[in-house]
């Protein structure tokens, strides 16, 4: 932490600033600055193929670096509402501008992709966490490493082979790609490239929907596995990719007693954060379903049929006491009959019903 | 007389469709919130932020009469700003569609005295809940003065302009007591062990607002500790009486009306919003002034659509105004300087004993 920093977060500053903090003021001054957050400028948006995007960025000094295969959280706001979404981090920790870079395919529901694709634009600020997960490489680096991805899984497993290139591995790598077709193939020329330059990397690519092109085709299985690395079993492997892709591993390595040697990339849907609690030790999480008789209940007055009492007022959706955490499902506005997001966000109880169930930290 | 009759009394079923038509206009703007609305917000944090950084820095130059005047300025619209536009309007939840932590309604702390929290209670609460309704809306004269000819006459109103007077310099405080519910318990119909955590978190909360203007601000401009010092306190004395100008705008004019725990039994949303329309004011006032007072020249809208952000109030009042036009609801409006002499007008004729009973 420099001085500047260190002095912004003494608590004469923050007497000074109380009760906003100093990242307020910093930010009316450059939006990249911060003494807490992180937040990264685009500095590139680039379409390796039609339906996916690619971004470079430039952290601010908040950020603490990563190891190769972790992800970071990364938020933007879009017509005004804040989304975020988990991204693999794609470029190799040791890249000396110290640029990230993070490629998503392009859903056609996809809110944030599709952002990043048609509204994104160099000079755009991105807010972001530090990177997580245990997905990453151990020290020393293995000898055999057997590295497996489909689609836009790719990315965490790059970064592990960039950064094994950075690092001048002398061991060898097999890297196991299943795309769709060449076409569609995230980093096709880069990992040609690099397993043409060195010797001991050696691309396996294995189209599931054209039987030309690469060096094999269709999905993976054990016969495919035992062609292309047959001293598996010696390897360590990391495989990041579809659920169908990681399972089918999964099954295969444990049939073989290899569990311990397999490391599998998986991303929590959004409902499974619940899980963790985050420093409110009194709440809860009640769980609701749709009022049989009445549709119209509130989700206040059934928590009140059920002995439990959260904070009201005015209970007609003026004056907001009675706002709660939403953890999962939909509710319906009981004013305008609007239906809400299925994922995490604020409600008022008493203006409420849920649709199906609904699960509410209160 | 009462004062309600001073509006066209509708039928049930007006009253049903004249709440519909305003659930429209309410629904019809929800749909519409975006990228605008949170553009408006985040520039005027960014504004704020920037005229606050401005006014302390001038205090550097204190020494210099033009800078030091500079800075009570910038520093007085920072706070206008941070409590009106930006604080009373984020703590209403106008902005928590955006899902930003920094703009919650349940998490923001204002820069106000009184904490979130309570303030949440009193005013979202009470005041928007019971508007006008005497006995249960405590911003009917904040409990010191006589607003309303509903309000029996005592011989202590006979200061009522002075109460006035000094509410209008000091409303911050007013605020802070208002929320302890002061005149309440000098009356003692509660008492202040009753109100012990409230005056904790005020307390913390206010000797931290001590500390930064009277002490650490000052301090940080070394030999100019005193200027800054007087610098800080016109700037929050100005603020206050910018302040309650807007505020003594919103329900004390003539015409606002005033509503009795009787009338108000058992409501519907139609007559919830017919008690809101009748019961607040307007006052026309430059895209400046709009700004600074968090639009609340548009109580009337505010008190209809508490949530909505305050920046759509311009345009929804257009549709409102057509609305009241169609059911004969007389529209409350007027330039400031003449709603705020309405105001005063009436608080000192409320100052003396009515002349005799009215028939009722």
């Amino acid at each position: 932490m420099t001085l500047m920093s260190r002095l912004l977060q003494s608590p004469v500053s923050r007497a000074l600033v109380a009760p906003h903090g100093v990242d307020g003021y910093l930010e009316a001054l450059h939006p990249m600055w911060s003494v807490r957050d992180v937040r990264a400028e685009v500095l590139a948006v680039d379409h390796p193929t039609p339906d996916a995007v690619t971004l470079t960025l430039r952290p601010n000094r908040n950020w603490r670096g990563f190891r190769a295969g972790q992800h970071a959280r990364f938020s933007v706001d879009i017509d005004g509402i804040r989304r975020e979404r988990t991204f693999s981090l794609a470029s190799s920790p040791h890249r000396e501008d110290g640029r990230l870079e993070i490629t998503a395919r392009v859903h056609p529901g996809g809110l944030v992709s599709r952002h990043f694709k048609n509204r994104v634009r160099p000079g755009v600020i991105v807010g972001m966490s530090q990177a997580t997960g245990a997905f990453t490489l151990p020290w020393p680096r293995p000898e055999h490493l057997l590295l497996i991805s489909g689609g836009s899984g790719v990315t965490p497993v790059l970064s592990m082979l960039r950064s094994l290139c950075d690092e001048n591995h002398a061991g060898h790598v097999t890297f196991l790609h299943y795309a769709r077709a060449p076409h569609s193939m995230l980093y096709a020329a880069e990992l040609a490239e690099l397993s043409r330059r060195r010797t001991r990397i050696e691309l396996v690519r294995s189209f599931t929907r054209e039987s030309a092109g690469g060096e094999l085709s269709g999905r993976f299985s054990e016969s495919q596995l035992r062609t292309v690395a047959p001293e598996f079993a010696r390897a360590q492997t990391y495989v990041s990719g579809p659920p169908g892709l990681a399972r089918a591993v999964e099954d295969l390595y444990r049939a073989n007693g290899l569990d311990d040697r397999l490391y599998v990339e998986t991303f929590h849907p959004p409902a499974a954060r619940t899980s963790c609690g985050t420093g409110e030790p009194e709440s809860r999480v009640v769980d609701f379903t749709a009022g049989a008789s009445d549709a119209d209940e509130s989700l206040l007055e059934q928590a009140e049929k059920r002995g439990i009492f959260p904070n009201f007022g005015c209970r007609r959706g003026v004056c907001r006491i009675c706002t709660a955490k939403k953890i999962s499902g939909v509710v319906r506005d009981l004013r305008t009959g609007r239906l809400s997001d299925a994922g995490e966000e604020r409600i008022q109880l008493c203006t409420s019903a849920p649709c199906g169930a609904v699960s509410v930290r209160l | 007389m009462p004062t309600v009759q001073q509006s066209p009394r509708l039928t049930p079923e007006q009253l049903a469709s004249l709440g519909r038509e305003l659930d429209e206009i309410r629904a019809d703007v929800l749909a519409r919130l975006g990228a605008s609305d949170a553009s408006y917000i985040r520039r005027s944090v960014r504004l704020q932020a920037r005229l606050e950084l401005c006014g302390r820095a001038l205090f550097f130059l204190g020494s210099l009469p033009p800078a030091w005047a500079a800075g009570v300025v910038c520093l007085a619209i920072a706070r206008l700003l941070n409590t009106n536009e930006i604080g009373h309007n984020v703590l209403h939840g106008q902005y928590d569609w955006m899902r930003d932590p920094a703009l919650d309604s349940t998490t923001y702390e204002w820069s106000e005295l009184p904490t979130s929290k309570d303030w949440q209670h009193s005013h979202n609460f009470m005041h928007h809940t019971y508007t006008n309704v005497l006995g249960r809306d405590r911003d009917v004269g904040f409990g010191i003065i006589r607003m309303s000819e509903d309000q029996k006459w005592h011989p202590y109103y006979l200061g009522n302009p002075v109460y006035a007077g000094l509410l209008m310099l000091f409303i911050d405080w007013g605020f802070a007591l208002h929320d302890l519910e002061v005149d309440r318990i000098v009356k003692g119909e509660c008492k202040l062990s009753e109100k012990r955590d409230v005056l904790g978190r005020m307390t913390r909360k206010i000797s931290r607002h001590l500390l930064r203007e009277y002490l650490l601000h000052p301090a940080l401009t070394g030999s100019l500790f005193l200027r800054t010092l007087a610098g800080n306190a016109c700037a929050n004395l100005l603020h206050n009486l910018c302040n309650s100008s807007f505020i003594f705008c919103g329900h004390f004019p003539d015409g606002a009306v005033a509503f009795t725990e009787e009338e108000t039994r058992n409501e519907t949303q139609g007559h919830w919003y017919y008690r809101q329309l009748v019961g607040s004011a307007n006052f026309t006032a430059s895209r400046f002034v709009q700004h600074i007072s968090g639009h609340l020249s548009h109580q009337i809208e505010h008190h209809l659509f508490p949530d909505l952000p305050a920046c759509r109030y311009p345009e929804i009042a257009v549709r409102v105004r057509a609305v009241c036009e169609k059911y004969g609801i007389p529209y409350n409006t007027g330039p400031l300087h003449r709603q705020l002499g309405s105001a005063w007008r009436k608080l000192v004729k409320l100052a003396l004993p009515p002349a005799k009973r009215s028939s009722y």
